[in-house]
Parts: C-alpha cells; structure tokens; sequence
C-alpha cells in the first residue's frame, strides 16, 4: 500500500491560522482535512449581559477583515428584533459603507493574497518586483475602498460610526464629493482589474456546488434580501435555523455547517454572482462577459474574476448612492427597548453571514448566534481538495501543495472568523 | 564592491485576536512597498508563504496568549527576536476576549461548543507582557497606521517611537472638537483613555468607547462620578470599562469598582 500525505501546517495568505491535510493512499484520496488551529475567543458566551447598542462594536473584532460585515447583520437582526425600519439615505449609506469594505476587502485578496499563486510568486512583495504597476494599482484601488470606510466609518478597520438605528453623524453632501471622483477612477481600476486577472491561466474545473446567497428584486445583494439556492431554496434569515445545521464530521471534532439532508453548500462571490448576474449595473456585466464569464461560474478558480467584477460593481453602486444622496434628517431612528428575538444574514466579501440575538426587556443579549461564512464554505473547501487532488498526483510534492493551497485560497477563507465557534484539532499525522 | 548592509529581518506573528492590527501593516497603501524596501520581510504568512527560519530584528506582535501552547510559542519568538513589539490591545491588554477573565472559562465554552470537552483554553486570556519582555507596546483596537509606521521608521533609526501617553481629551483639544460631555452631555471616556486614534469618536458626535485603552495617568473613579451624573448606572459603568481593554489594570480596577 502507498501511502502519501500531504500537509501544509500553516497556511500563508489567508486570515488567521490555518492548515490542511490530504491523505492519498494508492493513487485514491482517502480523506481532505481543512484544519483551524486558531484560539477560540467565546463572542457568543459574552455577549450574553451586553447592551444591545454594544453589538455592532464588539462583534466587529472578531474579523479586522470585514468588521463592516458583522456590523451590518448585527444591527440588522438587532432592528429586527426591536421592530425598527431603517429607510431612505439611512438604508443608502449602509450600501455604501458595505461597497467601502467590499472594495478594501476583495482588491487585498485578488492582488496580494491570490494573484501571486496564479502568477508564481510567494507573496505581493516579491510579485511587486516583476508587475509594479499592477501591485500599485492594487494597492491604490484598496486604498480607494479604505477611504469609503475612513470618510463613513471614521476609521478602516473597526470602523465607529454603525450603530443600531442608523449612524451617529451622517455625512454632507460636499462631505462625500471628493468620494465620488475617487471612485471614477476607481471605477476604471477595476475594470482594468477584471481585465488583468481574465488573462491569468486557469485549471479547468467545475464542481455541481449548491450556491447559496442573498437575493433581492431590486439589487444585487449586501444588507437585505431573501437567502436562496440553485437547488430552490428560498427563505427568509427567520427559517435560516430550519435549513441548516452544524454537525460533527467523522474523524474531526470541526463543526461544519451543512443544509439539512443536502449537505456541503458554497456562499460568497460565485454564490452572490451566479444566483444574482442580472441585479449587476451594466458595466459590471459586459466586463464579466468579456472576462470570458457566463451569468453563472463553477470553476473556483475563476473567484478572482468573480471578486475583480465585484470591486467594479461595488465602485459603481457606491458613484450611484453618493450622486443621488440627500441627507436625512435624523442621524439615526429613535428605538425603544424591548425583548425579542431577531435575524438576519447580509452578504460579508467572502459570502452569508448570519445572525441571532434573543433580547431581554431592557435590551440586553440573552443570546446570541453567528454563523461566519468561511464556517460555511468549509465542507466545500475539503470536497474541493478531494476531488482535484487526484489529478494532480504526478506533480512533485512542492507544486502539489501550492496546487492545495491555491485550492484553499480560492475561498479567501476568514479563520479569524470562523473560529470563534470552529474547534478543529490539527492531526498531524 | 562593498558588502551591502543586511536589510533587518522583520517577523508578523498571531495570537489570540481579529488580524486587523497586522492587517494595518497592509493598510499602509502608500507606504507599504517602502517597508518593504527597507525591511526583509522575513515571516508574514498573512502576506507571503515565504518564511526565513532563524532571528529576527524586529517582531511585530499581534494576540493575546489564551493557550498553553501559545505561551509558549511566545517564548520561542522572543528569544530568536532581538526587538520584539507588541501591537494593538489583545497584544498589550488581552483583547475583548479578556472577558473571560470575569467569567468562568468552562462556561464560556459550553455556551459556544456542542463538545466543550475539546476546548484547550486557558482561563485567562493576557497579554504578551505578561509572558515575555516587551521593548515596546503601540495601543489600540485597532492601533493607528500613522503610529504604526512611527514605530518602524523609529526602529529603523535606533530610537524610541513618539506617541504621547496622554488623553483623547488633548487630541480633541488639538483637533477643535466641541467637548461632547459639556456641550451635549454625552457620556465619553476621552479623559481616561490613550491618546492615539485622533478622537475619532468626539468627531463623529459620539463619546469615546476607549479601544486604546488607559492613559498613563487616569482619574477612573472621578469620570466614573461625572457619568453617573450623565444617567449611567453602575452596570453601565461596569460594561463601559470592560471591552477591548478590559483587562488592562486601571480599566479592570474601575469596571470591578462599579460591579462584580
């Protein structure tokens, strides 16, 4: 019997710490292990007794990548349970918050965490060597987003101006004209981006994934709309508990989260993109089409083209929103205590993130649920590794652990994320 | 041809916390490529799957030690870094996930795991200073990318970094922000908490929640009185101080002060 395995015991250019194993025993992979080794930290244990004003702020560290992300569905369960509506410019300045972090977020990962591995190199540094111009246009566009996040949020990372209702200052209109000819340029950056990344050379392979993202009639989906599959699901975040679950896995102590009876699912940009292609603006769209994209994609590989079309939608949304803002009166709603239970799921950079609170009389978390969207994409990302890493056996060991770290990075996994309620134990074999 | 100097090897290492404060090394668009340049960026797999095995010159120190396999990790790191600086409040107070510190850890993990059983953690989570010597600690939650550039081009040039101890209370005064205690009676840490962020809070018509952390010299007790005064009763007051410095000893001192 031949016996190899693969391991890479910390994972680079992903957030947080992370590794994986694959153990292939006569030319057959016998199993894909995604491993977190990431320190839990116990958000949802104390949160319980904390002011439901204090959510938005302290459930943003679990993640410093997308601390937008778990302001938006706290605040959004947190209304929801309170019976509060959020409308108008209010409602318009959370988009725009969110195309702030969706631009920051996404431009990191195609230009320094997952460019170089389709362009051979260990990291953006080294890539800046030999493509300067394209690591300075990365690093200007991320930079185009942070400034949505500073002028908004007041700062990029754990930004302070979210709160439950609203904001606690909203911007002028002339506050926020120096946004929108940033984002003419940067607007073009990302079509050149999308450009750029079409010309990468990819594997050619799809999976029969079961996507699973927001949907809305009007737009394409961050803050609200309904969660649906290609395989017909179609909930409101209220029934989210009735669809899935988190399980153990068999030789794991890892939780996964799973549809019920259906199993692995996939959530992020080839989620949002396939099941939401028509909601794009039209710029986005026909520089999909010419990056080579149908209105639907299953090759994972192709997420960097998915997240560059992203950036560009986001640029565009964000140029719309300013163009048409009109300050509200109040820099927030009026809300009243009470109990009740609230949810809901906004699309985070790297797909679905869910929440829950229960809440007592007086506003306070009696309990609190979260679902990150990497804790999602985990049964997906070891199905993934399964089945490609049978093709590539005859590769030397170096090139088929990149091809298996690529394969990861494909989800632009967030262990800092998911980790706050994954237990995974590192088998090292 | 001369010998070219040695660039210094630069080491990003993760504790216990979010990786938003090394992210801001990222975040440093216009002055990331210069760093680069002047540092061998040596270990950083947040950035590059590279990694130098060896000594570093400087480590950057993310996290808080929550494991007994971290504490001594830790340990490893500072004997093979010649300067070795903390960044951010889990690094230099323990983090939000110092709550646990107030509560019991067993708890904590029956709430969030179906199998608490298999949680490893320590009943603490401290910070970095605690474990090892520390030659410098940058404040914040996160820390600020203007003082983390401060601290690297201070390294670079053998002195100690400028960034002053003082309170938000001097960074509003600096900034000419109308007070948001005395002129809306909004309740603010400011006068308790390190200066470093720029009062970003004050300029936004809100009060500072104090995610830098103490000053060198707070009066807890005499703001604690003053938000009282503002309608703030004692598990307010306790909730205030404990968040992402909860375990910092003045913040601790006055969260335990107010509640149990």
């Amino acid at each position: 019997m031949v016996r190899k395995t693969i391991k890479v015991n910390y994972l680079a250019r992903v957030e947080g710490e992370g590794a994986f194993k694959v153990v292939v025993r006569d030319g057959v992979v016998e199993r894909a292990e995604l491993s977190i080794f990431e320190p839990p930290r116990f958000f949802e244990a104390f949160l319980r007794g904390r002011a439901y004003s204090e959510a938005p702020d302290i459930t943003a560290r679990i993640c410093g990548i997308c601390p937008v992300a778990y302001q938006m569905s706290s605040i959004h369960a947190i209304e929801q349970a309170l019976g509060v509506q959020v409308a108008g410019p209010l409602r318009d300045l959370r988009r725009l918050l969110y195309c702030g972090e969706w631009i920051e977020s996404h431009t990191l990962h195609v230009y320094m965490l997952h460019a170089p591995d389709f362009l051979g190199y260990d990291g953006a540094i080294d890539m800046a060597r030999d493509h300067a111009d394209a690591v300075r246009r990365g690093l200007a566009l991320k930079k185009a987003g942070n400034e949505i996040l500073t002028l908004l949020g007041g700062r990029e990372i754990h930004p302070i101006n979210v709160r439950v209702g609203g904001f606690y200052r909203v911007p002028t209109r002339r506050e926020l004209q120096p946004l929108a000819e940033k984002m003419k340029w940067a607007r073009d950056a990302a079509l050149e981006t999308v450009r750029w990344v079409a010309g990468f050379d990819f594997p050619d392979y799809e999976r029969d994934y079961e996507l699973v993202a927001l949907s809305h009639p009007d737009e394409y989906p961050f803050n609200e709309g309904r969660i649906i599959s290609n395989r017909g699901l179609d909930i409101t975040a209220d029934a989210y508990h009735l669809h899935f679950e988190e399980s153990h896995v068999e030789r794991s102590t890892a939780l996964h989260s799973r549809l019920r009876e259906r199993g692995a699912y996939l959530v992020g940009p080839l989620a949002r993109f396939s099941l939401n292609f028509s909601r794009l603006s039209p710029t986005a769209q026909q520089a999909a089409r010419e990056a080579g994209l149908g209105p639907a994609c299953a090759n994972p590989y192709r997420s960097i083209i998915v997240r560059a079309v992203e950036v560009l939608y986001a640029c565009d949304e964000a140029l719309r929103i300013i163009d048409a803002y009109q300050p509200p009166d109040q820099p927030a709603v009026q809300i009243e205590p009470r109990a009740g239970v609230g949810c809901a799921a906004t699309e985070a950079p790297r797909g679905l993130l869910y929440h829950r609170y229960r809440l007592e009389d007086d506003g306070s978390i009696a309990e609190a649920r979260i679902v990150p969207p990497t804790s999602q994409n985990q049964a997906s990302i070891e199905a993934d590794l399964a089945s490609f890493v049978g093709q590539w056996l005859d590769l030397p060991d170096d090139q088929l652990r990149h091809r298996c770290e690529q394969t990861v990075r494909n989800y632009d996994p967030c262990i800092s994320c998911s980790t706050h309620f994954l237990r995974l134990e590192l088998d090292r074999g | 041809m001369a010998a070219r100097r040695r660039k210094p090897r630069l080491g990003v290492w993760k504790f216990a916390s979010c990786d938003g404060c090394q992210l801001t090394l990222l975040d440093c668009e216009d002055e990331f490529l210069a760093v680069a340049e002047a540092l061998d960026i040596a270990y950083f797999p947040e950035a590059t799957r590279a990694a130098v095995k060896g000594r570093y010159d400087l480590s950057l120190v993310e996290g808080s030690i929550t494991t007994t396999h971290d504490a001594q990790r830790i340990q490893d790191i500072r004997r093979r870094s010649r300067a070795l600086i903390t960044i951010g409040a889990c690094a230099t107070s323990g983090g939000i996930q110092a709550l646990r510190n107030f509560a019991d850890v067993r708890e904590y993990a029956s709430i969030v795991y179906a199998r608490p059983d298999y949680i490893h953690s320590l009943a603490t989570s401290t910070p970095i200073a605690d474990h090892v010597p520390v030659d410098f600690e940058l404040r914040g939650c996160p820390i600020n990318k203007r003082q983390l550039v401060e601290v690297i081009s201070a390294f670079l040039a053998g002195r100690r970094p400028v960034t002053p101890a003082h309170s938000v209370c001097i960074e509003c005064k600096l900034k000419g922000n109308v007070c948001v205690t005395v002129a809306h009676g909004t309740p603010c840490l400011g006068p308790v908490t390190h200066a470093g962020c720029g009062a970003i809070c004050p300029s936004y018509d809100r009060g500072c929640y104090g995610c830098y952390g103490p000053m060198e010299s707070p009066n807890a007790p005499a703001l604690s009185a003053k938000l009282g005064e503002l309608g703030m009763d004692q598990r307010d007051l306790t909730r205030i101080y404990r968040t992402f410095n909860a375990g910092s000893p003045a913040f601790r001192k006055e969260s335990e002060r107010n509640g149990p």
